[in-house]
């Protein structure tokens, strides 16, 4: 036994952590990003007066619709050193997105953002108009009636939202590949590494890496459904 | 009740559309074959299907060293053809293949690419060690034989500077032409004959070589009972064969 675990530390465990901090710091990023564009999208369409908004709605959802490869086309066109917005970027802060690791974020951000939008609609949808109206009412501006009335009301329904698009995030693959590519410690994520260790047949690494994701993912499940139960106004 | 008798329709319909696929008209079979091959092979499948209509080819292209898994895990491929030795022996020393079957088929050179509009001012291999050459793709050598080959090349010219921030490694050799063809990296090993199908897009720097030459093996599966398997192998040596391969770069083996 004391002669397999430093063979277990050093062959498996130990450069398993590159790709699972990855992970965690494109995730989180992305479900940053994915969280403040969602709770303002998702706010913006449930308003009735937003002209156009079951359009908007349709083009806000297209991200969890569209297969990911088509979602990293259209990020590695838009994003790439010759695209339009990439061009842009790389001129402007010498910024470039391929295969960085800000690349698979924004690839993840973008296909988790539909969860929190969504989420953040139906919750804001919610919120009793009344209470709106009687906030108005007694003067607070619109911006006041949001931080103050709509978001306390519509919180967990955003918070489920986040929950989602940051296990979506973990999880993002096609994209990611496509924009970012699989890059061992800057852009290999642990579903890429996952991918990559089957394909050279490193089957011991593939299985912990798979095991390792799944414990991963059960520890943040459990940790969101108290985290939820937690929160006040149930 | 109106919603439950459309999804029902749906269902009945989806089930009409499966079954009369299920008795196959011609024999089919399974061709996993190196990404190098795409184009070439699918012009092959063209021409063999009109010269032999009782046999349809389904092509399977990736990563040599990914095919070589897939079949490893019970993929029912009747023709496996790699872009290097390496692979094809290992698929031998594992029974998948049936090793009397295994025969070169063509041959292939690797060369250094960059993209057509690079302002870097590149002339050779020499100058992928200046600063101003920040990413070089090449396959991943684990996986894909142009990769292990563009890291031969890389180490008999003394370059092959170990796991860099400079090397991208492609999951096979077309991922790779992608990325220069985008100008993505500022240069790239490829084939000779995946440069030759991105045509203007990229600019040759040189021959790029290593010691091993890119033979390309073609084997019958251990497990393929299909008559139109040997068939499609004796088409692809055949004079036919080779020419349609020729127009694609690949030389005699």
């Amino acid at each position: 036994m004391p002669e397999i675990l430093p063979d277990f530390l050093n062959g498996l465990l130990l450069p398993a952590l590159v790709p699972l901090g990855l992970t965690f710091k494109v995730a989180l990023t992305a479900t940053a990003g994915a969280c403040v564009l969602g709770l303002g999208a998702g706010y913006a369409l449930s308003r009735r007066s937003l002209p156009g908004r079951e359009l908007l709605d349709a083009v806000c959802t297209l991200p969890l619709v569209l297969p990911p490869t088509v979602i990293g086309y259209y990020l590695l066109v838009l994003f790439g050193r010759r695209g339009v917005l990439g061009q842009w970027l790389q001129e402007t802060f010498g910024v470039s997105l391929v295969f960085t690791w800000q690349g698979a974020a924004l690839a993840a951000c973008v296909v988790a953002f539909p969860l929190v939008c969504k989420a953040a609609r139906t919750a804001f949808e919610g919120v009793d108009a009344n209470l709106e109206f009687a906030a108005r009412s007694l003067g607070a501006g619109e911006g006041s009636v949001f931080v103050r009335v709509s978001l306390p009301l519509a919180w967990r329904g955003v918070l489920a939202g986040t929950m989602l698009a940051l296990a979506r995030a973990m999880g993002e693959f096609g994209a990611t590949l496509m924009l970012a590519g699989s890059l061992p410690g800057r852009t290999q994520t642990l579903s890429l590494a996952v991918y990559e260790a089957v394909q050279a047949g490193r089957d011991n690494e593939a299985l912990f890496l798979v095991l390792l994701t799944s414990l991963v993912c059960i520890l943040l499940l459990l940790a969101s459904g108290k985290f939820l139960k937690l929160s006040p106004n149930t | 009740m109106r919603k439950l008798k459309l999804v029902l329709g749906a269902l009945a319909l989806t089930l009409l559309l499966i079954v009369p696929a299920a008795p196959a008209q011609a024999a089919e079979i399974i061709v996993s074959a190196a990404g190098s091959l795409t184009n070439a092979f699918d012009a092959v499948k063209r021409n063999f299907e009109a010269a032999y209509p009782g046999v349809s080819v389904v092509t399977n292209y990736g990563a040599s060293g990914a095919l070589l898994k897939q079949m490893e895990s019970g993929a029912p491929v009747d023709v496996f053809a790699s872009a290097d030795q390496k692979t094809m022996d290992e698929a031998v020393a594992k029974g998948l293949v049936d090793r009397a079957t295994r025969r070169d088929f063509a041959r292939n050179s690797m060369v250094l690419v960059i993209p057509a509009d690079s302002k870097l001012n590149l002339k050779s291999a020499q100058d992928l060690a200046r600063p101003s050459v920040a990413r070089i793709a090449l396959g991943n050598p684990d996986v894909v034989p142009a990769g292990r080959y563009a890291k031969e090349f890389l180490e008999l010219s003394g370059q092959w500077v170990g796991p860099t921030q400079k090397y991208i490694f492609g999951n096979n050799v077309r991922q790779v032409l992608d990325y220069v063809t985008r100008g993505e990296v500022d240069a790239a090993f490829v084939f000779a004959t995946d440069a030759m199908q991105a045509g203007a897009k990229v600019r040759v720097l040189q021959a790029a070589d290593g010691k091993t030459p890119a033979l390309y093996p073609v084997a019958i599966s251990a497990t393929s009972k299909k008559p139109g398997a040997k068939v499609f192998v004796d088409y692809l040596q055949s004079a036919e064969g080779q020419r349609i391969l020729s127009t694609f770069g690949f030389k005699k083996p």
